[in-house]
């Protein structure tokens, strides 16, 4: 009737993650409960968990990413203080637990903090800077949202049902086959990666479709904001290189669930070429992440400089060449599988050559702030935090791509610190600097400043301080996922590195204040105007937060910076443009499908962890009846009054036209 | 436990390190040893032999060369930065400066004539250092076949008939020709001190030509991750001169009294974590290749299922 569900599957031997796990379901359990109680589950139905609102979507990805950002920075305090404690001892972890807890920290943070956090920033923002009221198919977007939210939900439920994966985060075979695991712990893996994965690959398809096809009127790809041209980039890498994950996951759960030999030891199975296919998708993946972070930090220096950003067609070409070049690169991954000086070589440069894209949108920022007037506002700081260390994190990402010095430094924590050095240093900056950037715009207040920058500092320190000592640490021969060591050496190094979390602790910890205090004085911070960097593109345009259309009617575009040249114009005359003529406007209607999918599809996933065969037939009938039905609605828009768009128009344009005249007043 | 009852060379509390800290101890005295606390050298700096020496000396150029364009971008970050605040009244504000095609030009060519010149460095070094390319040397090369089980290291000596686990010992300034493979999942052999890392992977032979200049203790190690026991996995690499070598082998072969056979391999590829170093005093022939080839059953796993939901397996 349970498969293999006893109740052996939950941990009671081992109170670390059973009460870490209690203590995180009982929070969002009595959060769920106080939401109900305090008569809110309506509004949050309604309003949000139907919603398929691109920013309401937005905005729920970056909060999934945000509770996921503590859990996976929870197992990282694990780890450094298990490293930091066990010299010559066993530490407070026993190695299963160990395994598990850094194989969980890495896909978490790369699959359920990284990754919808970069496709929330895109959610909120991309139809905005395209001028159109929402993307290609919202309902769609819904569907993958949950999806995503699904594969979170079952590698938490992990924690105390069952066991995680002990492989690392790509679970390389034959360790990850039955063999060798024959846990649940990769089947957590392998289910949740392919259910979010369902969802990450609608959404790629989803804004390829709306970035190609859905532009307001006059928007050429050269007059695109270039943060639109990064997730064009990054959602074609997604639609090219997430069916490879599918493809490969699958090839493993064949050989887990129906004694197949792809990757087995025996029967003419073959380990490499899951090293191949998986690396294919992995390092694109690492392009998927960082080419939106490359927009964000396009967009906050332009706009934080008060220039256009320097060399945009420079940067559109250098965006598209790391698009391509990402699939060409994979075997740095394992040059010492001793493919042969030749094959070794050709990658080598292969990657080195991205390097060079890189380092023109590196140039292109510095010229972009030459001749400009900066504010030091948090997004900007977080811009030049990322400046700094992402050359280095890049230097010594070119360093590993040389043979013979990935030769040495392979495996080992120099390779730890490089990979953190720039998804921290690059895609987290990113998405922070995003954050704290288009914040006022999604709910229309903005960020307190000084716990903001205070966070960054503390952020930036932290970083230095937990990951310089890798470095050393990878020259002095210490390799990556060590229980314990019997090195004295590598102590103090290791302690210095527990410091560095601290720090970043303290980060994470105003970051949370900052939050808690803008929403407490949420109207002294109040953007009336909609503008509050003084921006370039059109999500400043509309007011904030943007009503439901976004615009009450689509703008026309001229040239590149859409809303800038509108707004000079404006400034000039001390008068905005005439009143356009108001329509109504049809928009999707809210629908359940998403939610209701992702909750047979959480059930699925379940059941085929556990081979609970009967609930597994039943819930993926469930997910497909939901599609039936969605599909057979007959009402799926709702209209919008020319009154209420004008209504809501005039109070925007009220409010710009009074920001005009306080303009006025101070010339 | 297969090695309970064979006379083990160290006992199990001398944990890789310790043995050679000890010597040092003896030798420079207390007060000394205090300050010495390296024991054997685990660290990539300063290498040893023609494979170390040459990674470490690659690394370095293009560590140099990346750094004379890093650094200066650095400085120039901060620099603009600084200057172009906008309470900075003295800096000029140039709205319009979007566009330069000589700029550009600069930007475009700097870091590709950076790459280019690196490239370079690493095509000669992809060939120079390949892992399969034997060393040039006039002594005679020495073989070794290593293959890594869960969680221990076993190495036979085909040329002397003999085997060790968990410990290598190489004769200094000999090239050392490793063949190596894997009983049961992904390894990777490496010793820092001496270079080059390879992988180890069931039913693949990787090969890999090392050697060390000078008598000394180094660190082993398995450095990729292959399941609960992974960090026991080290070992000490001990570089003897050639006579003391040619002791060694003579000592092991009298006084190991355990024998390397089909039989007893199947011991010691089952699971097991922190085995003490041993030796085997003979070893059946072609046994590495019958590994490779799995005429000997790859290791076989976890027997008991502590794993929550494990699955039963068998029937295979």
């Amino acid at each position: 009737m349970l498969g293999k569900l006893t109740w052996a599957a939950v941990p009671l031997d081992h109170p670390i993650p059973l009460i870490a796990g209690c203590v995180a379901f009982g929070v969002v359990g009595g959060f769920v409960v106080y939401v109900v109680l305090k008569g809110w589950a309506p509004y949050l139905w309604r309003e949000w968990i139907t919603s398929v609102d691109h920013k309401r979507i937005g905005v729920m990805y970056i909060f999934l990413a945000m509770v996921m950002l503590l859990r996976g920075f929870s197992d990282a305090i694990m780890m450094r203080s298990q490293q930091a404690l066990a010299f010559r001892a066993p530490g407070y972890l026993p190695p299963e637990h160990y395994d598990q807890i850094f194989s969980a920290h890495g896909t978490l943070m790369i699959l359920f903090v990284a990754m919808p956090f970069m496709i929330g920033l895109i959610n909120i923002v991309v139809p905005l800077q395209l001028g159109v009221r929402d993307v290609a198919f919202p309902t769609l977007n819904s569907v993958s949202f949950w999806l995503t939210a699904t594969g979170a939900l079952l590698i938490n439920l992990s924690l105390v049902i069952g066991e995680f994966a002990r492989t690392g985060w790509l679970p390389y075979p034959p360790l990850s086959e039955l063999d060798y695991s024959p846990g649940v712990g990769v089947d957590y893996y392998l289910w949740s990666l392919q259910i979010s994965g369902v969802g990450t690959l609608l959404t790629g398809v989803n804004f390829v479709t709306t970035i190609l096809k859905i532009r307001a009127p006059g928007m050429t790809y050269m007059r695109m904001p270039i943060f639109c041209w990064t997730a064009l980039a990054s959602s074609l890498l997604i639609v090219a290189a997430f069916p490879i994950l599918t493809a490969t996951l699958a090839m493993l759960i064949l050989d887990r669930y129906l004694g197949f030999h792809f990757f087995t030891n025996e029967a003419g199975g073959n380990a490499m070429m899951f090293m191949n296919l998986i690396w294919a998708w992995g390092h694109p993946e690492v392009y998927i992440l960082v080419l939106p972070a490359f927009g964000v930090f396009s967009e906050v220096v332009s706009t934080l400089s008060g220039k256009p950003l320097f060399g945009y067609r420079s940067m559109v070409a250098a965006t598209m060449a790391i698009c391509v070049l990402a699939f060409m690169v994979w075997l740095h991954h394992f040059f010492t599988m001793g493919a042969g000086a030749n094959v070794n070589a050709f990658f080598s440069i292969t990657t080195m050559i991205i390097a060079v894209p890189t380092g023109v949108k590196v140039f292109n920022w510095l010229f972009t702030m030459y001749g400009g007037r900066i504010r030091y506002a948090p997004p900007m700081l977080w811009s030049i935090g990322f400046l700094v260390t992402f050359a280095i994190g890049g230097m010594t990402g070119v360093l590993l791509s040389v043979p013979p010095a990935d030769f040495v430094l392979h495996n080992s924590l120099f390779l730890v610190a490089h990979f953190h050095n720039v998804i921290i240093g690059g895609v987290l900056f990113g998405a922070f600097a995003g954050y704290t950037f288009w914040f006022p715009k999604a709910f229309g207040f903005r960020l307190e400043e000084g716990l903001g920058k205070a966070a960054f500092w503390c952020w930036l320190l932290g970083f230095y301080l937990a990951f310089m000592p890798l470095y050393v640490l990878g020259f002095m021969g210490m390799t990556r996922r060590m229980q314990h060591y019997d090195i004295p050496e590598w102590h103090p190094w290791l302690l210095l590195a527990a410091a560095g979390v601290v720090v970043i602790l303290a980060g994470i910890g105003l970051q949370i204040a900052q939050l808690v205090v803008s929403f407490r004085h949420r109207e002294q911070l109040r953007d009336t105007t909609g503008d509050p960097w003084n921006g370039r593109s059109l999500e400043w345009s509309t007011s904030s937060p943007p009503p439901a259309f976004n615009f009450a009617v689509l703008p026309r575009i001229e040239e590149g910076d859409a809303y800038w040249e509108t707004k000079q114009r404006a400034v000039r005359q001390h008068v905005l443009a005439d009143e356009p003529a108001y329509a109504d406007i049809e928009l999707p209607r809210n629908s359940a499908t998403g939610v209701v999918c992702a909750f047979f599809a959480t059930f699925l996933g379940f059941a085929l962890i556990w081979h609970i065969w009967w609930l597994a037939v039943v819930s993926f009938l469930g997910a497909f009846a939901t599609f039936v039905a969605f599909a057979w609605r007959d009402r799926t828009e709702y209209r919008v009054s020319a009154d209420e768009v004008a209504r809501i128009d005039r109070e925007n344009r009220s409010a710009r036209r009074a920001a005009l005249a306080q303009l006025g007043a101070a010339e | 436990m297969p090695q309970r009852g064979f006379p083990v060379v160290e006992s199990l509390n001398s944990r890789p390190c310790f043995r050679g800290r000890a010597l040092i101890a003896l030798r420079c005295g207390g007060l000394l040893a205090l300050l010495v606390l390296t024991g054997c050298e685990p660290g990539i700096f300063p290498s040893q032999g023609v494979v170390g020496k040459g990674n470490t000396t690659i690394m370095i150029d293009s560590l140099a060369i990346m750094l004379a364009i890093v650094v200066p971008t650095i400085v120039a970050t901060f620099a603009v930065a600084w200057w172009f605040r906008s309470s900075n009244s003295s800096a000029r504000y140039r709205p319009d400066f979007i566009y330069s095609g000589q700029i550009e030009m600069v930007t475009w060519s700097i870091p590709l004539m950076t790459i280019m010149l690196l490239g370079g460095v690493a095509w000669r070094g992809s060939h120079d250092l390949d892992p399969a390319r034997p060393l040039v040397s006039d002594e005679a090369l020495l073989k070794v076949q290593a293959v890594s089980l869960d969680w221990k290291w076993l190495f036979i000596y085909p040329d002397h008939n003999i085997a060790t686990v968990n410990r290598l010992v190489i004769p200094a300034g000999v090239p050392i020709h490793f063949t190596l493979t894997s009983a049961s999942v992904m390894n990777a052999f490496f010793v820092p001190k001496l270079g080059s890392m390879i992988y180890t992977m069931n039913r693949m032979e990787t090969q890999l030509h090392l050697n060390a200049d000078q008598p000394g203790t180094f660190l082993g190690m398995s450095s990729h991750f292959s399941g609960d026991g992974f960090a026991d996995m080290q070992f000490n690499v001990q570089a003897l001169p050639k006579d003391g070598f040619s002791a060694w082998i003579d000592e092991t072969r009298k006084g190991a009294a355990a024998t390397l056979t089909s039989q007893t391999y199947q011991d010691l590829a089952k699971q097991s974590m922190k085995v003490a170093p041993f030796a085997y005093s003979a070893v059946e022939p072609d046994l590495f290749h019958k590994v490779v080839m799995q005429t000997l059953p790859p290791g076989p796993g976890p027997v008991v299922e502590t794993s929550p939901g494990a699955s039963k397996r068998g029937g295979k």
